[in-house]
C-alpha cells in the first residue's frame, strides 16, 4: 500500500516534469523567433531583388529570390586592387593563428592563475579584470604608437600579436579551472607531475566547455579583424575590409551590404555548431563512463 | 638541551628549505608558463593602459606634445558641461534597465536550455547567442523606419495600435527604448555562453545525489545544487554585463545616429568618443573614460560582494 502510494507520487514526479519541459520548449521556442526574426530578415534582405525593396506593406519573404546581391558582392570584392583569394588567405590565416595561440596561451595562464601558489598572483588576477574594465580611445593611439615602436606596421604581426592575449579569454579559463577540486593536483604532484604536465593532462581534459566556448569567442573575434589601422599594404588586408569595400560601392547597397554581413556570418556559425556538438558529445561519453 | 633543540632546529630548517625549494622551482615553472601571456599582455594591454591613464591630467590633440593641465578637464566636466551629465543620466538609465534585465535572461535561457534534448541544446544556444555575432544594424534601422515600409510601424498600424507613423529612429521620446530593444537583442553574449558551459560542466551525480536527499523538483536542484556550484560562471558573467551596459555607444550611433535626437541616446562613451575622434581633445576624452572607469569599478566590487559566497 504505501509502496503503491509512493510509487503514483514518483509517477506524479516524472509527469510533472515531463510537463515542465514541454513548458520550457515552448517558452524558449516563443522568445527563440522573436530573436531570431531579426536574422531571418537580413537573410531575406539578402536574396531581394531590388524593385521588392520598397513594396508596401513589406513583405516578410521574397518573392522572387535571387542570389544577385551576393554576385554583386563577388564582382566588387574581385575588382579590388588584389586578387579576392588573397583576402580568403589573409582572413583564414589571421584567425587560425589567433584562435590557436590565443587558446595555447590563455589555458596555460589562467591554469596558473587559478591554481599555482606563487607571488603575485593575486594582483595579476585583478590586473585582468581591472583592464576588462578600463576602455578608452587613448589606448588604441598608444597601441598604435607601440605597434609602430616595434616596427610591425604593415605586417601580419601587427594584425596577430595584439590579438591573441586578450584578458577576456584568460579570465573566462581562470574562472572555470578554479572550479577543479585542488585534492587532484596535489595527487598529480605527489605522483611528480609537473605543472606543465598537469595542466595538460589532467586539467585541460576536463576544461572542454570552457574551451570551446573559448575557441568561439577567438575565432569570432580574429575572423571580424579589420586591417585598416594597422596595416596600409592592400595585399595584408583582411576579408572583413574587403567585403566592407564592397558592400560600400555598388549599386543596390542595401542589398549588398547585407549579403556581406550574412556572408561573414557563416564561419563564426559553422564554427560554433562544430564546437557546441564537441562539448554535448563528450559531456555524454563522460556522463556513461561515471 | 640545547642540542636537542639545535637537532630538531634543523630538521625542520632541512625540511622548510625542502618545500622552499619545490615552491621556488614550481613558481619558476608558473612564471614560465605565464610568459608567452603576459609578454603580449603587457606590450599590447598593460603598457598602453598605464600610458594612458594620466592623459585625463592633459590637454592632448594628437599632434603636439600633451601639456599638464592638472583637474580642470574633470571641473569642466562636471561643472559647465551639461551634455556630459546629461549622458551620465542617459548611460544609467541605460546600465539599469538592459544590465540586470540582459543578466537575467543570461541566466535564465542558459539554465532552461540546459534542460532540453542535446540537439535543442545546440539549436537554441545558436539562436540567442547568433544576435551577438551578426553584424545587422541595418534590419533594425528597417524594421524601425519611420515610413510606412519600415516593420514596426506597418504591424502596428495594421493592428489599429497608432494611427499614424512613429519615427522612433529620431524621435527623442522613442529613441532610447528602441537602443535598449536592440542592445538586449544582441546582449547574451560572451556571459551567456560562459554560463551555458558552467551549466555542461555540472557533475551529473550531484543531482542524482540531491534525489537521493528529497531534491522534489528543478526549482530546488537549481537552488540548492546549480547555483551554488555556478558562482565563478556567474561572476563572468557578471564583469562582461557591466562592461557592455555601461559601455554601450556603438548600437546607438549606428542606430540612431550621431549625435542623437537631443542626445537622447548620448552614453558617456558617446560623449568620450564625440570628444576623442571627432575633436581630437584626446585629454577631456581620457578624462571621461576615467570616470565612467571609476563607476564601473565600483560596480564590480558591489557585485563580487554579493557572489562572493559562490566564488572562491
Amino acid at each position: 500500500m504505501a509502496n503503491e502510494k509512493k510509487m503514483k507520487a514518483s509517477n506524479k514526479q516524472v509527469g510533472n516534469r515531463l510537463a515542465g519541459t514541454i513548458g520550457i520548449f515552448v517558452f524558449l521556442l516563443v522568445l527563440g523567433l522573436f530573436m531570431a526574426f531579426p536574422i531571418y530578415l537580413a537573410v531575406v534582405m539578402s536574396i531581394k531583388p531590388s524593385q521588392e525593396w520598397f513594396i508596401f506593406p513589406p513583405k516578410l519573404y521574397a518573392i522572387d529570390p535571387t542570389l544577385d546581391n551576393f554576385r554583386e558582392m563577388f564582382k566588387v570584392a574581385g575588382q579590388l586592387w588584389v586578387p579576392f583569394s588573397r583576402y580568403v588567405f589573409n582572413s583564414c590565416f589571421i584567425t587560425v593563428t589567433v584562435t590557436v595561440a590565443q587558446c595555447f596561451t590563455a589555458s596555460m595562464a589562467a591554469f596558473v592563475l587559478a591554481k599555482g601558489k606563487f607571488r603575485g598572483s593575486k594582483v595579476l588576477n585583478s590586473v585582468i579584470v581591472i583592464s576588462l574594465l578600463y576602455q578608452s580611445n587613448v589606448i588604441y593611439i598608444v597601441q598604435y604608437m607601440v605597434i609602430a615602436k616595434l616596427g610591425m606596421i604593415d605586417t601580419y604581426f601587427a594584425l596577430i600579436l595584439p590579438s591573441i592575449a586578450t584578458p577576456m579569454g584568460v579570465f573566462l579559463m581562470r574562472q572555470s579551472i578554479g572550479q577543479v577540486p585542488d585534492a587532484m593536483i596535489e595527487a598529480a604532484k605527489v605522483d611528480g607531475a609537473s605543472m606543465f604536465q598537469i595542466c595538460w593532462k589532467i586539467v585541460m581534459p576536463n576544461q572542454k566547455p570552457a574551451l570551446m566556448t573559448l575557441i568561439i569567442f577567438a575565432f569570432q573575434a580574429a575572423w571580424n579583424i579589420q586591417a585598416n589601422t594597422y596595416v596600409f599594404d592592400e595585399s595584408l588586408k583582411t576579408l572583413p575590409t574587403a567585403v566592407t569595400q564592397a558592400a560600400a560601392s555598388g549599386i543596390a547597397r542595401q542589398g549588398v551590404a547585407m549579403a556581406a554581413a550574412v556572408f561573414m556570418l557563416i564561419p563564426p556559425v559553422v564554427v560554433f555548431m562544430l564546437a557546441q556538438k564537441n562539448v554535448i558529445e563528450t559531456m555524454a561519453h563522460s556522463g556513461i563512463k561515471d | 638541551m640545547s642540542g636537542k633543540i639545535s637537532e630538531s632546529d634543523k630538521k625542520t630548517r632541512k625540511s622548510k628549505k625542502y618545500i622552499g625549494s619545490v615552491d621556488r622551482s614550481q613558481s619558476r615553472e608558473c612564471w614560465l608558463m605565464l610568459a608567452p601571456f603576459m609578454l603580449l599582455f603587457t606590450v599590447f594591454t598593460i603598457i598602453p593602459v598605464l600610458i594612458s591613464l594620466p592623459v585625463g591630467f592633459t590637454n592632448f590633440d594628437m599632434v603636439n606634445t600633451p601639456d599638464f593641465v592638472g583637474l580642470s578637464n574633470y571641473k569642466t566636466l562636471f561643472l559647465s558641461d551639461k551634455t556630459f551629465i546629461n549622458s551620465i543620466r542617459v548611460t544609467l538609465i541605460f546600465a539599469l534597465f538592459s544590465g540586470p534585465v540582459s543578466y537575467v535572461l543570461c541566466f535564465l535561457l542558459a539554465w532552461l536550455i540546459n534542460e532540453l534534448h542535446p540537439k535543442l541544446k545546440t539549436i537554441f544556444t545558436l539562436i540567442f547567442y547568433a544576435p551577438s555575432m551578426a553584424n545587422v544594424y541595418t534590419v533594425w534601422q528597417l524594421i524601425f523606419s519611420g515610413d510606412q515600409y519600415g516593420y514596426a510601424n506597418s504591424i502596428l498600424l495594421d493592428l489599429g495600435i497608432i494611427n499614424s507613423s512613429k519615427q522612433w529612429l529620431t524621435d527623442a521620446n522613442y529613441i532610447l527604448y528602441v537602443v535598449i530593444i536592440v542592445q538586449l537583442w544582441i546582449s547574451l553574449g560572451a556571459g551567456f555562453l560562459a554560463l551555458r558551459a558552467g551549466f555542461q560542466n555540472i557533475d551529473k551525480s550531484q543531482y542524482e545525489a540531491g534525489a537521493i536527499e528529497g531534491i522534489k523538483n528543478r526549482w530546488q536542484e537549481l537552488i540548492y545544487i546549480t547555483i551554488p556550484s555556478m558562482g565563478p560562471q556567474m561572476m563572468f558573467a557578471a564583469v562582461m554585463q557591466i562592461v557592455s551596459a555601461f559601455t554601450a555607444d556603438m548600437v546607438g550611433r549606428n542606430l540612431v545616429g550621431f549625435p542623437s535626437t537631443d542626445y537622447a541616446a548620448h552614453t558617456i562613451m558617446t560623449h568620450a568618443f564625440d570628444y576623442g575622434w571627432i575633436r581630437y581633445e584626446m585629454g577631456y576624452s581620457s578624462a571621461i573614460c576615467t570616470v565612467l572607469f571609476i563607476v564601473m569599478f565600483i560596480m564590480n566590487k558591489i557585485i563580487s560582494k554579493v557572489l562572493g559566497k559562490y566564488t572562491d
